[in-house]
C-alpha cells in the first residue's frame, strides 16, 4: 500500500478523470437544454395553421414584425400550452426523481403510486357532485379537490413508508392498492354522473394541456421554483440517501428530516400540475430514468437532468399529440401512456446496472 | 489530541435497552480498539449509540476534538445500488453539508486515500458492479475522506481476503498513530484483534464483559464463557498471541 501511495503520476489521474467526467455531464445538460429550446420552438410552430420556424422566432423576438393573426396564435393559443408542457413535465419529472430517491424505489412516481389516481378522484368529486373539500371559488373547485386528494395520497405513502418494518416492495404494493382504490371510487362516481359530467370527468382524466392558462402556469412554475432550491440545498444529502439509510446517516445526514421535507415538497410538485392539467402518466417515471441513465445519480447533475428530460419529454409529446391527425389535438395523457408503457416494460425486464 | 471514554453507556433499540452499562478506560489518540463478541452481541448498536444514531443512557466523553463532527461511523452494510461511480460516492462522503463546488484539494485528498487503499483501478467503475470486498474498501475510503478524529468501523474486513485484511488493519493502525485518531473496529477474527489492537472491548448479550489490553482480556476463560469454545492461546512466530480453537464447549 505504502509503495503505491508514493507514485505521483496516479495522484493526478483520478482528479483529472473526475474533472473530465463532470465536464461531459455539463455538456450533456447543455445539449438537453438546446434540444428543449428547439422542441419548444417546434411546438409553437406546429398546429393546424402551419408557420415556419422563422416566423415563430420573429413573433417571439419582435411581435410587431408579424401579422396580428400569427401573433395571436403564437402568443395566446400555442404559447400557454407549450410553456405548460415544459413546466408540468419538469415538475412531474423532478417529483418522480425525488420520490425514487427517498423511497429507494425505481418504480416510484406520482402515477404509479396512486397520486394521479387520487387527484382524478378529487377532480371527479368536484365535477360530479360539486362537493368541495376546501372552501374555494367555484372556478377552482376541480383543481382544489384534485390537489387535496393528491396531497393526502402522497402523505399517506410517506407515513406508511416510515413505519417500522415496511419494505420498499410494500410501498410499491401500497401504491398499486391506492391506484385500484381511487380508480374504483372514480368508476363509482362515473356510474352516478350525468352524461355531461361523465364526459367532463373522462376528458379530465385523459390529461390535457389545452387547459393551460397563464395563472395556472404561474402557480405551477412558482411551486417548481420554490422546490428546486430546497432540493439543490440537500443535493449531497439526497445523493447519500441512495447509498442506504445507514450510510447516509454515517455521513451526518439527518435522513428522517430530509425524507419528510422532500416528501412534503414532492406532494406539492406532484399535486399542483395534476390538479391543473389532469392525469399525465409516466413522465414522472420515465423522465428521471432517462436522466439517471445518462447522468448518474449525483444530484448536482441528476436534478437538472430530470428537469430537462421531463420538460423535453412532455414538449415532444405535445408536438406528437398535434401531429397524429392534422387539426386534432389528442389529450396528452394518452400519448405519454403510449410512450411510457413500453419504457415501463423495458425497465421491469432490464438488468442494466446504469438504469438502477 | 482527541480522547474518548464511555461511561455507563447504554443503547435503546425501539423501547428495549439493547446495550447497557458499557464503561471503558480512556481511549487515546493513536489507539486502535478492537470490539469483539458473538453475533448480535450489540457491537453495531454500541457504535450507533456512540455516533448518535441511537439514544440511550450514560455519557460519551470526548475531549480535545478539533471539530464538532469528530466521529465517523462506517456501517456494516456496504451494499449500494446507486448509479454512481466509486469516485463520485467517495466525493459525496467528503462534501456532505458543503457547497456544490469541488476543489482540487478535495480531489487530491480523495486520490491520496484511494491510493493508500489500493483502489485507484476501480475509481470510475459503477458502485453496483463491485464485489463485496471492493465495496468494503470503498466504504473505508468514504469514512476516511471525512477526516475523522474518532472512527468506528463495523466489521470492515469481513468480506476481504486474508492479504487485504492484514493490509487494511495495518493501514488503519498506522493511520491512527500518524493522524492521532481513535479507531474502534468491530471484528470477529480474534487473531487479527490480538495482532493489531491496543485495547480490546468484549461485549456479549448487550453487556460489556471486559475491556483492557488484549493479553489481559482475550483469555481461555473468556473464550469459553463468551464464545463457548475450548481454545488455547499460544505465541506465534512473530511474538503475537494466537488463539487456537480445539472445539466447541456446550
Amino acid at each position: 500500500m505504502a509503495e503505491i501511495a508514493a507514485l505521483p503520476i496516479e495522484a493526478e489521474a483520478g482528479r483529472e478523470r473526475y474533472r473530465a467526467l463532470a465536464r461531459r455531464k455539463l455538456m450533456i445538460l447543455a445539449a438537453m437544454t438546446a434540444a428543449l429550446c428547439l422542441s419548444f420552438a417546434v411546438d409553437l410552430a406546429w398546429g393546424p395553421a402551419r408557420y415556419s420556424l422563422g416566423e415563430v422566432i420573429a413573433a417571439l423576438i419582435d411581435p410587431s414584425s408579424v401579422s396580428a393573426q400569427i401573433r395571436a396564435v403564437v402568443w395566446d393559443i400555442r404559447m400557454p400550452v407549450a410553456v405548460m408542457a415544459i413546466v408540468v413535465g419538469a415538475a412531474l419529472s423532478v417529483a418522480g426523481a425525488q420520490m425514487q430517491t427517498i423511497l429507494a424505489n425505481p418504480l416510484a412516481s406520482p402515477f404509479t403510486l396512486g397520486i394521479s389516481a387520487a387527484a382524478s378522484f378529487g377532480a371527479a368529486l368536484a365535477i360530479v357532485t360539486s362537493v368541495s373539500i376546501l372552501p374555494v371559488a367555484a372556478t377552482l373547485l376541480v383543481p382544489a379537490n384534485a390537489f387535496i386528494m393528491a396531497l393526502i395520497a402522497t402523505l399517506f405513502i410517506h407515513f406508511v413508508s416510515q413505519m417500522r418494518g415496511v419494505s420498499v416492495q410494500t410501498v410499491v404494493l401500497l401504491g398499486i392498492a391506492l391506484v385500484f382504490t381511487f380508480n374504483a371510487l372514480l368508476a363509482f362516481l362515473q356510474y352516478l354522473a350525468s352524461e355531461q359530467a361523465l364526459s367532463a370527468v373522462v376528458f379530465w382524466t385523459m390529461g390535457s394541456l389545452t387547459k393551460a392558462t397563464w395563472p395556472k402556469i404561474g402557480i405551477t412554475l412558482a411551486v417548481l421554483l420554490i422546490a428546486l432550491p430546497l432540493f439543490a440545498r440537500h443535493a449531497w444529502a439526497l445523493t447519500a440517501i441512495r447509498l442506504g439509510e445507514d450510510k447516509a446517516a454515517s455521513f451526518g445526514v439527518n435522513v428522517r428530516r430530509i425524507r419528510l421535507e422532500t416528501m412534503l415538497i414532492i406532494s406539492l410538485l406532484a399535486a399542483v400540475p395534476v390538479s391543473f392539467v389532469g392525469t399525465i402518466g409516466f413522465v414522472g417515471l420515465v423522465g428521471p430514468h432517462i436522466a439517471r441513465m445518462i447522468l448518474g445519480e449525483d444530484q448536482r447533475f441528476f436534478l437538472p437532468g430530470s428537469i430537462l428530460s421531463g420538460a423535453l419529454l412532455l414538449s415532444l409529446t405535445s408536438i406528437v399529440s398535434k401531429s397524429i391527425i392534422p387539426g386534432v389535438v389528442f389529450p396528452i395523457g394518452i400519448i405519454t401512456a403510449l410512450v411510457g408503457v413500453p419504457f415501463f416494460f423495458s425497465l421491469i425486464l432490464s438488468n442494466r446496472s446504469r438504469s438502477w | 489530541m482527541v480522547a474518548m471514554q464511555l461511561q455507563s453507556v447504554g443503547a435503546y433499540h425501539g423501547r428495549k435497552l439493547f446495550v447497557e452499562d458499557v464503561t471503558t478506560p480512556v481511549m487515546k489518540a493513536g489507539e486502535l480498539i478492537a470490539v469483539i463478541g458473538p453475533n448480535a452481541a450489540g457491537k453495531s448498536t454500541l457504535f450507533k449509540r456512540i455516533t448518535g444514531l441511537l439514544k440511550g443512557p450514560g455519557n460519551i466523553v470526548i475531549d480535545g476534538a478539533r471539530t464538532k463532527n469528530a466521529i465517523t461511523y462506517m456501517p456494516q452494510d456496504t451494499s449500494a445500488n446507486a448509479v454512481l461511480t466509486v469516485y463520485e460516492s467517495i466525493l459525496l462522503a467528503r462534501k456532505q453539508g458543503q457547497s456544490w463546488s469541488v476543489s482540487d484539494s478535495d480531489l487530491s485528498f480523495i486520490d491520496e486515500i484511494m491510493r493508500a487503499l489500493n483502489i485507484t483501478s476501480i475509481a470510475f467503475r459503477d458502485l453496483g458492479a463491485l464485489s463485496g470486498g471492493q465495496r468494503q474498501l470503498v466504504s473505508i475510503a468514504q469514512a476516511l475522506v471525512r477526516e475523522p478524529e474518532i472512527m468506528l468501523m463495523d466489521e470492515p474486513t469481513s468480506a476481504l481476503d486474508l492479504h487485504r485484511q492484514v493490509e487494511v488493519l495495518d493501514f488503519m493502525q498506522r493511520r491512527a498513530r500518524s493522524k492521532g485518531m481513535v479507531v474502534m473496529i468491530a471484528i470477529h477474527d480474534l487473531n487479527q484483534a490480538l495482532r493489531f489492537a491496543d485495547k480490546v472491548l468484549v461485549i456479549a448479550n448487550g453487556r460489556m464483559r471486559a475491556c483492557g489490553y488484549p493479553r489481559d482480556v482475550v483469555t481461555v476463560d473468556m473464550l469459553r464463557d463468551v464464545y463457548r469454545v475450548h481454545a488455547r492461546i499460544e505465541k506465534c512466530s512473530m511474538d503475537h498471541d494466537h488463539v487456537i480453537v480445539d472445539g466447541t464447549a456446550h
